[in-house]
């Protein structure tokens, strides 16, 4: 055992506070991979919802009616109803519904899989209006600079509206996104093993919930910290002189 | 669809009784004229004579109600027209500009050959350089449009839009967004234009300007044209007494 473990079995011995992940090897191992699922779930889950808000927003410019009015509706759907029903209802009623439909068994997804998909569309939800909003900022004579230049309408979105209402979406994005992060921990209620989810096995299993309870305040204050660390580097590296400012 | 096959001694751009309405108000009550290749045309009248509306027309960033509008021989509102075959024929420079903000000049410059015509990177570079030197702005090809002055983005979309190689060129009210100091130099480049032959349509308030470069006038109010000339007639002898109030008001 080395150096480090050692003065935390120490600390527990002589001082009763007991960090068990860092010197018992099964604590340690099950803690370290739920802060990777943690991690895994919000990386799939900040991508799956970006990518819903971009398209989202494209299609809420769409002539069709129907088409806005089904955008309109998932955003209602999402937007005001708890994430936490929503991962019961498709962890336990969507997963039921289609095993029952494809005849599988033992369910479609297991429960990090249907974390992904719930999240994903709750965050996507939020990020289609704020890309929205982005997107009514662009002024129309820009984009029709692009369109006198032949530019097809796919293009000027992918090429001018989009990277425009980007910049001016980042800072309203920045906050869904740290949102996103921290409404992981509601997979904690479908027993994925997230970070929240395996500190609560191990306060269980060694009794330690105040010593615990605060490693996983230390955690999501890091992993946010990293994530607002890595937007704001991202909203500096594209900002363009003389726009928005 | 075969293109109508299109000769020099035929108008490059032609309107034939064009009307034009946003909703129930006709802005465009029956425009007809011609553009021959290489004529310089300047449409000019007071605010709200549906100038702008009537050159958009001509590349169908407004559609019309009724009557034609052919460019290079094609149906610019006929439903099977193809739209970038129209705008790689027509270039047009705005009021304001609207240049690509998160672009620098030599991007917006290049952006569209790359994108939409499909040139190669480095053969787009080089044509842009090109035309940056054209428009007399080396030096400020890694600048953003905010780091310019409008005089150098006005130069800056213009040839964004000559890098396209359009037959014909609009110019909507290209500088009255501008300081009088650099209306100057916008103008120096579209005369330059010009002189090269460009077709040019250009929607002014510079009646200097007008006269100078025009090969024909056409003084446009309430969505008909009222009279047209040659400049030199038109402004020493308008006979149609709107014309001729007009141009007391702004001589």
């Amino acid at each position: 055992m080395d150096a480090f473990s050692e003065w935390f079995l120490w600390l527990h011995k002589e001082h009763g506070v007991k960090l068990t992940i860092f010197y018992d090897e099964w604590d340690r191992g099950r803690f370290l991979w739920g802060i990777w699922t943690t991690i895994r779930l919000s990386f799939v889950c900040i991508i799956l919802s970006v990518v819903i808000g971009i398209v989202g927003a494209w299609l809420q410019m769409s002539r069709f009616v129907w088409v806005r009015s089904v955008v309109q509706g998932y955003i209602q759907f999402f937007r005001n109803t708890p994430p936490l029903i929503q991962l019961y209802f498709f962890y336990f009623a969507v997963d039921a519904a289609l095993s029952g439909l494809l005849g599988t068994r033992g369910g479609v997804l297991d429960s990090f899989g249907w974390a992904v998909v719930s999240l994903s569309f709750f965050a996507g939800a939020f990020n289609v209006e704020i890309f929205r909003a982005g997107v009514e900022a662009v002024p129309r004579s820009t984009a029709e600079a692009a369109e006198a230049l032949g530019y097809t309408r796919g293009q000027v979105y992918r090429y001018v509206t989009l990277p425009l209402a980007f910049r001016v979406s980042l800072p309203a994005l920045n906050n869904n996104l740290i949102n996103l992060l921290k409404t992981t921990t509601v997979a904690y209620a479908i027993a994925a093993p997230e970070t929240l989810y395996v500190a609560n096995q191990i306060w269980s299993d060694e009794y330690n919930v105040q010593e615990m309870m605060n490693v996983v305040w230390v955690v999501y204050i890091v992993l946010v910290g990293i994530l607002v660390w890595l937007m704001n580097r991202w909203e500096r590296s594209i900002r363009v002189p003389g726009f928005g400012r | 669809m075969n293109a109508p096959a299109w000769s020099p001694d035929q108008p490059i751009v032609s309107l034939k009784d064009v009307h034009k309405s946003f909703g129930s108000l006709e802005v465009i009550k029956g425009v007809s004229f011609d553009v021959m290749k290489g004529e310089v045309v300047c449409v000019i009248g007071p605010s709200g004579s549906g100038k702008s509306t009537l050159i958009r027309c001509v590349n169908a960033l407004n559609d019309i109600q009724s009557g034609s509008i052919k460019v290079l021989g094609r149906e610019v509102h006929s439903p099977d027209l193809d739209k970038l075959e129209l705008r790689k024929m027509v270039g047009m420079v705005f009021q304001q500009y609207n240049l690509f903000p998160h672009k620098t000049a030599l991007e917006n410059v290049m952006m569209a050959p790359i994108k939409v015509l499909k040139r190669a990177r480095a053969e787009a570079e080089e044509s842009a350089r090109a035309l940056i030197r054209k428009v007399r702005l080396e030096g400020k090809e890694d600048a953003y449009p905010g780091e310019l002055s409008g005089g150098q983005q006005q130069r800056v979309a213009i040839a964004r839009s000559l890098a396209m190689a359009p037959d014909v060129m609009l110019f909507d009210e290209v500088t009255a967004a501008l300081d009088p100091e650099t209306v100057k130099e916008v103008l120096v480049t579209i005369k330059e234009l010009a002189a090269e032959g460009m077709t040019c349509i250009l929607v002014t308030h510079e009646m200097g300007f007008a006269r100078e470069v025009a090969d024909h006038i056409y003084f446009t109010d309430r969505g008909v044209i009222v009279e047209h000339g040659p400049p030199d007639t038109f402004f020493d002898s308008a006979s149609d007494p709107r014309t001729r109030e007009f141009l007391s008001q702004i001589l």
